[in-house]
């Protein structure tokens, strides 16, 4: 059981801390170097991406050009437009205003579904026709010069994309915690430090998808 | 905790509007008419890296963090860079004498 200490402007800490700007900070810093694991994870997969691009880039080129890039670009717009709902929503708390604070926690979480509505649509249309990772590829090869190892592509397409999505739908949960803590009240402009956490990583999940949005859908 | 620098919501807005431009310009970088082969990749992730670095400096707030987390954050980019590097360092220096599918297949 956690004792807690209040400071001169009424904020609680946790009595192990020094203060509540120390909790603030020690916090923030947990998410920080949560976020550096988060970059070594990812990373990884980019590496793989980068060793067999190298090797096979036809591979790239062919399943790059199966995907939409105007569905990537609206994505890539919608992930930046929750990004600065989510700032914004931290810059209203910080300045006491509740309210807007709150419509913009709403605004990041329907960006977020938006995304994943897209998603869903995107990967419905490459199971429709077949063009699956490795041994469950099933498409017809229309064209000529195809390469005939096209398949690891899409592989690395919807492990990559999918552990995107899934870390989108994970933040899609904390951002709704933090709209229900915030409709009882629980931040202040002296304590709102859960949705800067969560504001951080949700950031990530925009850097990301940053990344992966030229890598996926404009190799030329 | 203590009062902190409040960033104006005009700044995120001004932030906002250069990601959109960089997006449009990673959009248009990849158009046939501006193809430069090889270059390609390394000009996409230049432009990906300035957005990041706008996302990560204002959104993210780095511009009133202290050493330590900036320090944290850029060791994971630190670290990353040794994982493509001696992998590139492996991949790019074999040999057919020592073959392990030395090179592309070209099937």
């Amino acid at each position: 059981m956690t004792t807690v200490n209040t400071d001169s402007n009424g904020t609680a800490y946790a009595s192990h801390f020094e203060s509540a700007e120390h909790e603030y900070k020690t916090s923030k810093e947990g998410v920080w170097l949560f976020l550096a694991t988060e970059i070594l994870m990812f990373g990884g997969l980019f590496v793989a991406y980068a060793i067999f691009k190298n090797l096979y880039p036809d591979i790239f080129l062919e399943g790059s050009r199966s995907l939409n890039k105007w569905l990537g670009g609206f994505n890539t717009v919608v992930l930046l437009t929750s990004s600065l709902t989510m700032a914004l929503s931290i810059n209203y708390l910080q300045s006491g205003d509740r309210r807007k604070a709150q419509i913009n926690l709403w605004l990041t979480l329907l960006c977020a579904c938006c995304f994943m509505v897209v998603k869903y649509f995107e990967y419905q249309h490459k199971i429709h026709v077949g063009t699956l990772p490795n041994n469950f590829f099933n498409a017809e090869l229309l064209t000529e010069g195809i390469p005939k190892n096209v398949a690891m592509f899409y592989g690395l397409y919807f492990v990559m994309t999918g552990l995107h999505g899934l870390h989108v739908l994970v933040g899609m949960g904390l951002i709704y915690w933090l709209i229900l803590r915030n409709k009882r009240g629980d931040f202040t402009p002296y304590k709102y430090t859960a949705v800067e956490g969560v504001g951080l990583y949700w950031h990530l999940v925009d850097l990301i998808w940053i990344y992966l949005f030229p890598l996926m859908y404009l190799v030329t | 905790m203590d009062k902190h620098h409040i960033t104006p919501r005009v700044t995120y807005y001004k932030v906002f509007g250069a990601l959109i431009v960089l997006t449009i310009v990673t959009v248009v970088a990849s158009l046939p008419q501006f193809d430069v082969g090889h270059l390609n990749t390394f000009i996409a992730m230049l432009i990906a890296t300035a957005k990041a670095s706008l996302v990560v400096w204002w959104f993210m707030h780095q511009n009133h963090e202290g050493h330590l987390n900036r320090l944290i954050f850029v060791s994971g980019f630190v670290f990353l860079l040794i994982f493509f590097g001696l992998t590139a360092a492996d991949l790019f220096t074999r040999t057919d004498f020592y073959d392990l599918n030395y090179g592309s297949q070209k099937e």
